[in-house]
């Protein structure tokens, strides 16, 4: 099959005609979860009882002549790392079975809001790490372009929701690129947001520093209706951005002519797929042809972000993740002693990759370690705000490749974990500067897989960030939806 | 050899704000266990701390109280380390950026002061509380752990010494004068048998005379006065022990037994010191301008340490200053009113101090019941001082005062305490006394017999019912003595 169904302002048009209601919607991406799940394992959960309440709500309100505006109506999906009040919410984690958080997430509060329908929760690498979905205790999610493939991750079952139409739009979270890298390897629009501007409160978290909810969606412009729905202000979170917040449509479809971009040298060359450097290039060409500045620049300090990542991460994650000891909540595996009961718990509870992640982060904290590991990431860190600042006086925007490469085959890099830790080499600086992002896809590969093109701002630079990435749209003009063979596989 | 210690104490000083330190919920430990509880202070997945403002503005008031400079920029770190009652396995605290550094208070004892530098003070969050219940409640043979979470999250302010402390009880003084400041200040209740006050101890030893620092034992879980003392004394005690019998002290942290007295080694796991701390990325970094430091240091009270000096400046010495300074607030309130109208500093003081202290102790009252104000004191001070009464009459005055007769002048007639003065009516007793006594007034007149002067000065007393002012009545007698037929009195 090919979905066939709309974009979220395109359900937002046929609702306000008349011409579907929002049960409608609902049953439609629900029929096509009913074909999918079993290939594509996009959900950990969907809430039908919750999804069809709301969606008979949205219809009642709408009726009575109440819009809460573009997201009225309109079914999406959440990663399983945002607590949903009542509603299974398990990070992919063993440890998490069976967990029902007693409040919602600030950004899921805002999606009710705004009225949206959500239609359940998505599959991800156990609490968020990892860059294939694989590491989901409850089983992998795969590429609907080619489900031999994973869908990226770690926000992959949002990805794959997505792309295969059981929601139109999603929400992930990105820590090192995990909305997206999923969001190339599948063929939308994936947007991290300015760290601060979208609330962690309910979040799961992994890297507290780096970690910031964004959508996932078919259009640049439906990235825009999610990520105005969520962002703004929340007394919650105290590391949310109180200041005035840019406009992401202010600027959209005005061209780029006299935009200034810069293409980072860095993020190029080897292990990059040649077919992936080529489709970069002619973007960057066509948008040189729509009256762009573009220039190369060099940011040395992005050569050794992979490294500063992997340090500053795993050491927040460690702590993070602490509070995972069986005492007051999810898996509880017994033991003679306080001490043994968190021990067993944890053991079992956690996968591998989370494992290995708090080792690392442990250790990168310990004494005698702390100046060498920890402390010197942060200096990189910094380094790596230093070069963006200095660049950014220059250019208006960054480029590059999403992702090295294209979807890769599921199991590739299971046993790999460095090859894996690649995948997020372009992606990552922005998570370390705190910058916005934004994945566009532009091209399929010769196998029918999705490229996506990478566009940076400056903090707060929404309004820019969101011109070039509409342009960049209109330009590739990728139109390709994924076929899934439902009798395969 | 002989043996200097060396202390350092730790206090933790729970905060009485409303709300908890990064949640809304009630500080309240009368609730049933985890009443007061949410998704931040349990540690939820996805729950995220606030800073409680007011929280941070008590620590700026204790810092500026100790004399401390406030940081113009302070951040929070992650203290980790795994507990049962520590929710998030982690506590939210503070490193090398503390809200607060350096300062000092001073202690009195017998009379002489000392002062204890501060070295830091900061800002944390408390844990809950583990009930161990099992096989004879002691923590190694626990059958089971009930924990309560209505004090996770509450503000907890860590006040650190320097080693400046060289005995046990200096410790306890200065852990006792600091409750005095924040119970002054109003940032905490300081309750000693609800855990809201509670000490750690640094204890070293070094030849006396000598200005090295010895190897440093950490002692732990104190929470009174007298046990901070005890484990105190018991370890410099223990440390002189192994010193002297050629032992070696290690470095560790030691466990106070309160039921046995003694001190013990932990665990090297719960002692260990490796929290790796790391800056709290939920939470920015806190700034102080000196707008925000003025206006919390405008809402400073008097402090003890101050009001001594002012008391002295008034005229008291050092003890009795120290004294009033420690005394309730309506007793200081009633010698301020007092000395503000007039009265003799002093003479308050010992008012308040004897009299009315031992009433208010004798009647069972609490100083906010005394029936006295600053006026009345003026007023008491006033008639002894005018000689309308006798300072032992004013005793009986200040009984009738107290107990609600009416002011003083009032109840000195009302009780006829009036002390008879007029120099007219007494030489009518005197003459009366002396022409009754001939035998004494020859005693005096012919042989110089001193002692007659007192029998006589109690005669003439007694027909007054004691109310004659005896200077008057000593003059006029030994006027009239000398004026008595058969001249002045043999000499020699
Ligand atoms: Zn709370």
């Amino acid at each position: 099959m090919t979905p066939d169904g709309p974009t979220i302002v395109e359900a937002g048009r046929r609702l306000r005609e008349g011409k579907t209601t929002a049960v409608a919607l609902l049953e439609s991406v629900l029929d096509v979860a009913q074909l999918t799940e079993a290939i594509v394992h996009a959900y950990l959960t969907i809430d039908r009882e919750g999804a069809f309440a709301s969606a008979a709500f949205a219809d009642e309100e709408l009726a009575n002549g109440r819009d809460r505006g573009p997201l009225h109506g309109v079914p999406v999906a959440l990663k399983d790392n945002m607590c949903t009040r009542g509603v299974e919410t398990t990070a992919a984690s063993q440890i998490l079975g069976g967990y029902l958080p007693p409040y919602d997430a600030t950004v899921v509060t805002r999606l009710r809001q705004a009225g949206a329908v959500i239609v359940g929760k998505t599959n991800l690498d156990e609490f968020a790490m990892g860059s294939s979905t694989e590491n989901s205790a409850y089983g992998p999610t795969f590429n609907p372009w080619d489900v031999s493939r994973v869908p990226g991750g770690s926000s992959g079952g949002s990805a794959a929701a997505v792309a295969i139409g059981s929601a139109l739009g999603a929400l992930g979270s990105d820590t090192g690129g995990s909305i997206r890298q999923p969001a190339a390897l599948t063929g939308l629009v994936g947007l991290k947001p300015t760290y601060g501007t979208v609330s962690r409160y309910g979040l799961i978290a992994f890297a507290s520093s780096l970690d910031q909810i964004g959508p996932l969606t078919r259009t640049v412009e439906d990235a825009a209706v999610l990520l105005e729905a969520v962002w703004g202000h929340d007394p919650l979170d105290a590391t949310s951005y109180d200041g005035a917040y840019p406009d992401p449509r202010a600027e959209m479809g005005r061209g780029v002519d006299g935009i200034r971009v810069g293409v980072v040298r860095e993020l190029s060359g080897e292990g990059y797929e040649p077919e992936v450097e080529t489709a970069t290039a002619n973007m960057v060409d066509r948008l040189a042809g729509e009256g762009a500045e573009v220039v190369e620049v060099s940011l040395p300090s992005f050569e050794i972000a992979l490294s500063a990542y992997y340090l500053i991460a795993p050491a927040e994650a460690s702590a993070n993740l602490a509070r995972f000891d069986g005492i007051r909540f999810g898996l509880r595996i017994p033991g003679p002693t306080t001490e043994a009961l968190m021990s067993a718990t944890r053991a079992e509870g956690f996968g591998p990759e989370v494992t290995r992640r708090i080792l690392l982060g442990t250790y990168g904290l310990s004494a005698g370690y702390y100046e060498a590991f920890y402390g010197q990431a942060q200096k990189v860190r910094a380094a790596i705000r230093a070069d963006l600042a200095r660049v950014y006086t220059d250019v208006d925007v960054l480029v590059s490749p999403t992702s090295p490469t294209v979807a890769f085959e599921a199991g590739a890099r299971v046993a790999d974990p460095l090859a894996m830790y690649l995948s997020d080499i372009c992606t990552i600086p922005s998570n370390l500067a705190g910058d916005p992002a934004v994945s566009v896809p532009i091209a399929l590969d010769g196998r029918g897989l999705p490229i996506g093109f990478q566009v940076m701002a400056p903090a707060l630079g929404e309004t820019t960030l969101f011109r070039v990435a509409a342009e960049v749209e209109r330009l590739a003009g990728f139109t390709a939806r994924p076929v899934i063979d439902l009798v395969a596989s | 050899m002989t043996w200097e210690p060396v202390i350092g104490v730790e206090v933790h000083v729970e905060l009485s704000t409303r709300s908890k330190m990064f949640c809304g919920c009630a500080v309240d430990f009368t609730s049933p266990p985890n009443t007061n509880v949410c998704p931040v202070c349990l540690g939820l997945p996805g729950a995220l701390p606030v800073p409680n403002r007011r929280a941070i503005e008590h620590l700026m008031s204790i810092g500026l109280a100790l004399g401390s400079e406030v940081s113009s920029r302070s951040v929070f770190h992650r203290k980790n380390y795994f507990y049962a009652d520590l929710p998030k396995n982690y506590q939210i605290s503070q490193y090398d950026v503390p809200v607060c550094r350096g300062g000092h208070l001073d202690i009195t004892v017998d009379g002489e002061t000392r002062r204890i530098g501060i070295e830091r003070a900061h800002m944390e969050e408390d844990t809950g509380k583990s009930t161990h219940v099992g096989l004879g409640g002691r923590i190694h043979a626990a059958s089971a752990t009930l924990l309560d979470f209505n004090r996770s999250g509450v503000p907890l302010v860590e006040i650190v010494s320097r080693p400046d402390i060289h005995s046990a009880s200096d410790a306890r003084v200065f852990a006792q004068e600091l409750r005095g400041l924040v119970l002054e200040l109003g940032v905490s209740d300081a309750r000693l048998e609800e855990g809201s006050l509670r000490f750690d101890a640094n204890v070293s030893i070094r030849p006396a005379g000598s200005t090295g620092l010895g190897t440093k034992v950490e002692i732990k879980n104190m929470n009174s006065f007298r046990s901070l003392e005890r484990a105190v004394d018991h370890e410099v005690s223990r440390q002189i022990g192994v010193a002297e019998s050629g032992g070696e002290l290690v470095q560790e942290t030691r466990h106070w037994d309160e039921e046995a007295g003694v001190t013990h080694p932990m665990r090297t796991k719960e002692g260990s010191s490796d929290y790796r701390y790391f800056t709290e990325p939920d939470l920015v970094p806190m700034t102080f301008d000196d707008a925000w430091i003025s206006s919390v240091a405008a809402t400073l009270p008097e402090l003890p340490a101050q009001r001594r000096s002012r008391y002295q400046e008034v005229g008291l010495d050092g003890r009795q200053a120290a004294t009033l300074a420690e005394s309730p607030p309506r007793i200081r309130q009633v010698f301020d009113e007092a000395t503000g109208l007039g009265a003799d500093p002093t003479a308050a003081f010992n008012w308040l101090s004897g009299e009315v202290v031992s009433h208010l102790r004798r009647a069972g009252l609490e100083s906010e019941e005394l029936h006295l104000g600053g006026a009345e004191l003026f007023e008491l001070v006033t008639i002894v001082e005018e000689g309308l009464v006798s300072a032992t009459a004013a005793k009986e005055v200040l009984e009738g005062v107290l107990t609600g007769e009416g002011g003083p002048r009032e109840v000195a007639s009302s009780r006829d305490l009036i002390q008879v003065s007029d120099a007219t009516r007494i030489g009518e007793v005197v003459d009366a006394v002396l022409t009754a006594n001939p035998d004494a007034v020859a005693g005096y007149r012919d042989r110089g017999e001193e002692k007659v002067v007192g029998f006589l000065v109690g005669q003439v007393m007694r027909q007054t019912q004691g109310k004659a002012d005896p200077r008057v009545v000593n003059e006029l007698l030994r006027e009239k003595l000398a004026s008595q037929p058969g001249g002045t009195p043999a000499t020699g």
